[in-house]
């Protein structure tokens, strides 16, 4: 079993490195291209030669980003395979499909246009260089789509059956997967979430030219343009932000509990603005308070979560006990079953299976037909199943409940951020507030942490489930060696960690030469 | 297809791999060294690391689908036979 979860914690470790090095790389592809994609069309309707030198330097920019981090997704597809391959065949068919649309829409729409955008300067017209410019970006953001999809799927399992045969979930409906609300909200808050950071980005540049007193024209009308795209990105990414609560309380009660650090729940619930974590927490059944400090909001999480005021928020306690009304998956209020009760309809879908592949063996086709329905009835929960104690059903609160606060403070600063540069670029006071083009600079780091902050929220929050209540971390992995998982954890922090210097390494090479001498 | 059909197609597709080549030819020193980052990258990830280091663990080991769905059937029935 400590080889076991050894493996699990490693391969778990590796994923995120992966994942958390990848996600640095694809929200300014997101962001800044469709910045630039803006800025071209500025260009294209006022003709102006000092819009195409922007649009080209911030394109420069857009491309060495680009090329360091293409690819780099792609490590992630290696570890299903190797580390995941239990996951990998209990899902095959579902989590292939957004993945491999996503693969060729990468292909045929970014490789295609992205080569117009770069090499089609002067060769093609200047409307059909623009659409390519927008088919790239719209192209990256659907790739991004897919995995979303697929991410979402892992989150609120819908749209499947598991067919006891094959062992696999088969998809019945695509469009449920496409479209279910934790998908559809993901989606727009992720690629919204890359606005804020192009944005922040290219105004955090723009103000460093400023203090250099360079490049002002660049920066001034660069500014303009992210300071407009980061107010529309943090606009959606709170509207969604709102809509993912109300998915996270329904589908993933765990994760918003943990989110909050609520271990009892109560109607009429405040959100937590700040607070620290009591350390001497260790577990949700000893007596420890859970805060050392902390400054409340009241009722708003019970507003946010359930749209009432006085709505009833479970924490983790509840969750272990049940007894509380809840929304059941067809939108049916039932009374939440304890944990042990999902313990134990979880064995019996297990039991079922085994049943069922022992009767299928024996070809008796009774016992077939008996077993599965009593699968089918308890597939729901059939992840509880692996689980040995409530205690594993909690993931990391500390880390949890932090990123998500990380997360929302940022958030709320990035909002009043955007407002205030519009409002000094339209007084044009902001060149001489020395202060403020620091902080500007130094906003672009916060960006990156935020956006970090908030996939830690999504996929700690969720452990220890690869698949909502169906299959644990644990029951997901492969039968290697934890030593080989090791080895390549480092080697990917090695090569990654080179990647990311490289990035950086170019790219600030780029912004000193700046736009005169960039070719 | 008619003469003048094949001429229009040669044309756009000449168009297309010209503007490849052109934008390799005339590549800036900057352009150069991204492709040469790319291609070690892809190397280092799907020759060293796929090959080597991440082969698929089920296709590795059985041969065919049926033998796949069993061993993952048995990792999945398995915590059944430990609890007894």
């Amino acid at each position: 079993m400590d080889d076991l979860m050894s493996v699990v914690d490693w391969s778990r470790g590796q994923f995120a490195l992966t994942a958390m090095y990848h996600w640095l790389f694809v929200p300014l592809t997101l962001g800044l291209g469709l910045i630039v994609a803006i800025m071209e069309t500025i260009y294209l309707k006022t003709k102006d030669e000092r819009w195409k030198r922007i649009t080209k330097f911030w394109m420069s920019i857009f491309g060495v980003n680009f090329a360091i981090g293409v690819a780099t997704g792609i490590i992630l597809e290696f570890q299903f395979g190797t580390n995941w391959s239990n996951y990998s065949w209990f899902v095959g068919d579902i989590f292939g499909a957004p993945l491999a649309i996503e693969g060729l829409m990468a292909f045929f729409l970014e490789a295609t246009f992205l080569a117009v955008m770069f090499f089609g300067w002067n060769k093609v017209s200047p409307r059909f260089h623009l659409a390519s410019t927008w088919l790239t970006i719209i192209g990256a953001s659907l790739s991004a789509l897919w995995i979303l999809v697929a991410n979402a799927w892992m989150q609120h399992p819908v749209g499947m059956y598991f067919n006891p045969n094959t062992v696999r979930n088969e998809m019945y409906d695509f469009w449920a997967l496409v479209f279910s609300p934790v998908a559809t909200n993901k989606f727009f808050h992720t690629v919204s979430s890359g606005w804020v950071l192009g944005s922040i980005f290219v105004i955090g540049v723009s103000a460093w030219y400023l203090l250099k007193k360079r490049d002002t024209l660049l920066a001034l009308r660069s500014m303009n343009v992210a300071a407009w795209v980061g107010l529309a990105g943090i606009c959606t990414v709170l509207y969604t932000g709102d809509g993912s609560a109300v998915q996270v309380f329904q589908k993933q009660p765990m994760k918003l509990a943990a989110m909050e650090g609520v271990y009892q729940g109560s109607t009429k619930h405040g959100l937590v603005l700040f607070g620290i974590l009591n350390p001497d927490k260790k577990s949700y059944t000893d007596q420890e308070k859970p805060f050392l400090f902390e400054v409340k909001i009241p009722s708003l999480l019970s507003l946010l979560a359930t749209r009432h005021t006085d709505g009833f928020v479970p924490g983790i306690d509840d969750l272990m006990k049940g007894g509380f009304p809840q929304l059941n998956q067809k939108g049916e209020l039932i009374t939440a079953p304890s944990v042990y009760d999902k313990m134990m309809q979880g064995k019996v879908a297990v039991q079922a299976l085994s049943d069922y592949k022992k009767a299928q063996a024996k070809g008796d086709s009774s016992m077939m037909t008996v077993n599965r329905k009593i699968l089918e009835e308890n597939f729901h929960y059939f992840g509880y199943g692996y689980v040995d104690s409530p205690e594993q059903l909690v993931p990391h609160v500390p880390l949890v409940f932090y990123s998500f606060h990380i997360m929302i403070l940022l958030g709320g600063y990035f909002f009043v951020f955007f407002i205030l540069i519009l409002f000094l670029l339209n007084r044009d006071r902001l060149q001489n507030m020395k202060w403020l083009l620091w902080i500007c600079v130094w906003t672009i780091p916060l960006g990156y942490l935020c956006l970090e902050a908030g996939w830690v929220v999504a996929e700690v929050g969720r452990q220890p489930w690869v698949i909502q209540d169906i299959m644990p971390t644990f029951a997901a992995i492969s039968k290697v060696g934890s030593g080989i998982v090791q080895t390549t954890f480092w080697m990917f922090a090695a090569i990654f960690t080179l990647l990311l210097i490289a990035d950086v390494g170019i790219i600030l090479k780029q912004i000193k030469k700046g736009s005169d001498q960039n070719n | 297809m008619s003469q003048s059909e094949n001429r229009s197609k040669d044309s756009w597709m000449r168009k297309a791999a010209y503007l490849y080549i052109d934008g390799f030819k005339n590549m800036g020193r900057l352009g150069k060294m991204l492709w040469i980052i790319i291609l070690i990258k892809l190397f280092v990830f799907f020759v060293v690391l796929k090959l080597f280091f991440f082969p698929n663990y089920l296709n590795t080991n059985f041969e065919t689908e049926q033998e796949r769905a069993d061993h993952v059937t048995n990792e999945l029935i398995d915590v059944i036979n430990k609890n007894k």
